[in-house]
């Protein structure tokens, strides 16, 4: 029975590669790395127009990512996208009267929330709402406008 | 004494053609009981049909008492762990050997000590003559040792009775002899019921209590050997004495060998 | 004109009643799935025949198909000055696509035909009528361990080679062309969704190990049993197989990652 038991030795080496490589794969490929966020304290911001915001964006401070965008939905009364974000819990010291903006990382690539210190000395906590907001930047309509004032200017 | 399979009235076709238009045959407990008939009178689906692995159109099959094919999955495999069957080929597993082979079937069926199922198959084995051969691989084996490791692998659950397919065929004298031998040998030795498949006449007649003759689909002659030796059908004889040409003619029918020399208009 | 038409009806007439036929097989096979559980080492048996022998060829398959996808992906990123992208187009495209189909395929060649002609050979042989006389379903003994290792083994070895073809990838694109390796990851990693792209890749790899192993058992189990039927066999399994895969591949995306 010596080749049934390396049979199921090599079945098991195979089995665990199969496993390892997923594990890998989740790990190191995908960003479930960053499922595992702590969860830390959500606030609220509402934008005008959000572009291409989408879920799982992230949300950056000074270029340093300081949490998430969970969750996007439209406000019925003011028309504005009320965007959830989950703040990691070490950023406990954010001032209330930061401001956020959605910006595009490089000329076509993934948009984020960035988000800009204020000076009060009270800080963001759960459930807290960002006034100071500013929209994404759509494309169209800056070429719009350049075409617009440009034809203006002659 | 009622026969322990009984069938009747049988009808099967494969395809558009008829393999048997109302057989009616009973075998006998302890008895060797052989049907014969030419190549493609379906002696081997009759097998199945009796295993249980085809549907007949019309008639019934009953092995002791119950009918085949009215049975449920689970009761027709707990009938055919008392049916043995010895397959033409052997039909030995290949990536096995011969000692596995032979045990095969009681590690599916029972949960005995490895200790007791070495001495059944070795027993088994040793009835055969081939205990010493039991590392073999199928591969192996001769086409006659390959049957009998089929035969003690057949045995070894104990059956009621025992199928042969064409036994005989392709076997060099010395293990057609043997083969002979160990089915008789083993029918009276285990008190079993033997049923085999064969068109080899003299091997066949030395063995067989009772023989049925099938052709065209039907049962043409029974009896035991002697009866049939001396039957006055001129088929029955040109059958058991192997003649060219008789009942069953030497050509194949059709055209007149005349119409079709004179007749050239297919050619062209 | 009769002629052609009579033997479409034939044609048609026998592909049904082999897909009838292929489907009552499917749902025996499912049946006998329970008691091939309870006896696991029939299945480890034939995960090393069916899992454990593909690995060679997937590995240096998905090896060979990552590094060409690095360099391919470069020589087209590096006109828009994107190549620190290399790591998402490769991911994106193993993972998504090449991981699950490829691996599907040279499964079919290397372990779907040997089913094939195994099965095929056991029933030329009487092997599988003999078990059933000997009342031992083959149902349960041959065909549902067989069908439960291809099963199991078709995810992994797609994760196998989505991983090797990835790293092939990375070192084709960092070793030899210099792509950055901070961006290569950290790109790949914004990008690639663990739901959307890797759970969607793994479903695929699981409905394509289903289909393939399912055809390779039906094609044996279906063959004439003569050494022309059963070669015959083999070589439906690939074709069909490839044809299972790719469309199949087809309706998963569009359910999967298209809008529609």
């Amino acid at each position: 029975m010596n080749s049934k038991r390396s049979t199921e030795i090599m079945v098991g080496l195979f089995v665990a590669a199969g496993m390892a490589a997923l594990f890998v794969l989740a790990m190191k490929v995908s960003n479930l790395g960053d499922i595992t966020d702590e969860k830390g304290y959500e606030v609220v911001a509402n934008f005008q127009n959000i572009g291409g915001l989408k879920p799982r964006s992230p949300v950056t401070m000074a270029g340093v990512r300081v949490g998430r965008v969970t969750s996007i939905s439209l406000d019925p009364d003011t028309y504005d996208a009320k965007v959830t974000i989950n703040i990691y819990p070490q950023y406990d010291n954010i001032p209330i009267d930061t401001s956020a903006s959605v910006f595009t990382a490089g000329l076509l690539g993934e948009q984020y929330i960035s988000l800009s210190p204020g000076a009060d000395d009270f800080f963001l906590e759960d459930g807290d709402v960002i006034d100071l907001t500013q929209p994404a930047v759509v494309l169209e309509q800056v070429i719009g406008q350049f075409l617009y004032s440009t034809a203006e200017g002659e | 004494m009622a026969p322990l399979i009984k069938i009747r009235d049988l009808y099967f076709n494969r395809g558009d053609k008829v393999i048997f238009s109302g057989v009616d045959i009973d075998i006998y407990q302890g008895k060797v009981t052989a049907i014969m008939g030419p190549s493609g009178t379906g002696k081997t689906t009759l097998l199945k049909l009796i295993g249980g692995q085809l549907k007949p159109d019309r008639g019934t099959v009953e092995v002791d008492g119950q009918n085949v094919h009215k049975l449920s999955h689970s009761k027709l495999y707990e009938l055919r762990k008392r049916m043995g069957m010895l397959f033409q080929s052997g039909a030995l597993l290949t990536d096995l050997n011969v000692f596995e082979n032979v045990a095969f079937p009681l590690r599916e069926h029972s949960r005995l000590p490895e200790s007791m199922i070495r001495d059944l198959v070795l027993m088994k084995l040793q009835a055969v003559g081939l205990r010493n051969a039991r590392d073999m691989m199928p591969a192996e084996l001769s086409g006659g040792m390959a049957r009998r490791v089929a035969l003690a692998r057949a045995v070894t659950l104990d059956p009621m009775m025992i199928m042969y397919d064409e036994p005989f065929t392709g076997q060099d004298p010395i293990s057609m002899g043997t083969l002979v031998n160990l089915i008789r040998r083993i029918n009276d030795a285990m008190g079993l019921t033997s049923i085999i498949v064969s068109h080899d006449v003299a091997e066949t007649t030395k063995i067989a209590d009772e023989i049925y003759l099938l052709s065209g689909g039907k049962v043409i002659e029974k009896g035991d050997p002697d009866t049939l030796k001396t039957s006055g059908s001129e088929w029955v004889k040109q059958f058991l004495q192997g003649l060219p040409d008789g009942p069953v003619p030497f050509h194949y029918p059709g055209n007149d060998f005349k119409n079709d020399l004179l007749n050239s208009k297919e050619t062209q | 004109m009769i002629e052609l038409l009579r033997s479409l009806g034939r044609w048609g007439q026998n592909t049904f009643q082999r897909l009838g036929r292929g489907h009552l097989f499917l749902v025996q096979m499912l049946a006998g799935i329970p008691s091939s559980v309870f006896r696991f080492s029939l299945v480890i048996q034939q995960l090393f025949y069916v899992g454990v022998l593909s690995i060679l060829i997937i590995l240096i398959s998905g090896l060979f198909v990552g590094m060409v996808l690095g360099l391919q992906g470069y020589n087209t990123l590096v006109d828009f000055g994107a190549e620190e992208s290399l790591g998402v187009l490769v991911s994106l495209s193993l993972v998504r696509e090449l991981g699950p189909v490829v691996s599907a395929l040279l499964f079919a060649g290397r372990a779907g035909s040997a089913l094939t002609a195994e099965i095929g050979l056991m029933k030329s042989t009487e092997q599988l009528s003999g078990m059933e006389m000997m009342a031992v379903d083959p149902m349960r003994r041959i065909i549902a361990p067989r069908f439960l290792a291809g099963l199991i083994s078709m995810p992994l070895l797609a994760a196998i080679f989505s991983a090797v073809g990835i790293f092939g990838a990375f070192l084709v694109g960092h070793g030899l062309l210099g792509v950055d390796d901070g961006a290569f990851w950290s790109q790949m990693q914004a990008k690639t969704d663990w739901y959307e792209d890797i759970l969607n890749g793994v479903i695929k790899s699981i409905v394509f190990g289903f289909v393939v192993t399912w055809i390779a058992l039906f094609e044996g189990y279906d063959a004439s049993p003569t050494s022309e039927g059963v070669g015959r066999a083999t070589t439906r399994t690939v074709v069909h197989s490839a044809f299972a895969i790719l469309g199949l591949d087809f309706v998963l995306t569009a359910l999967m990652f298209g809008d529609v």
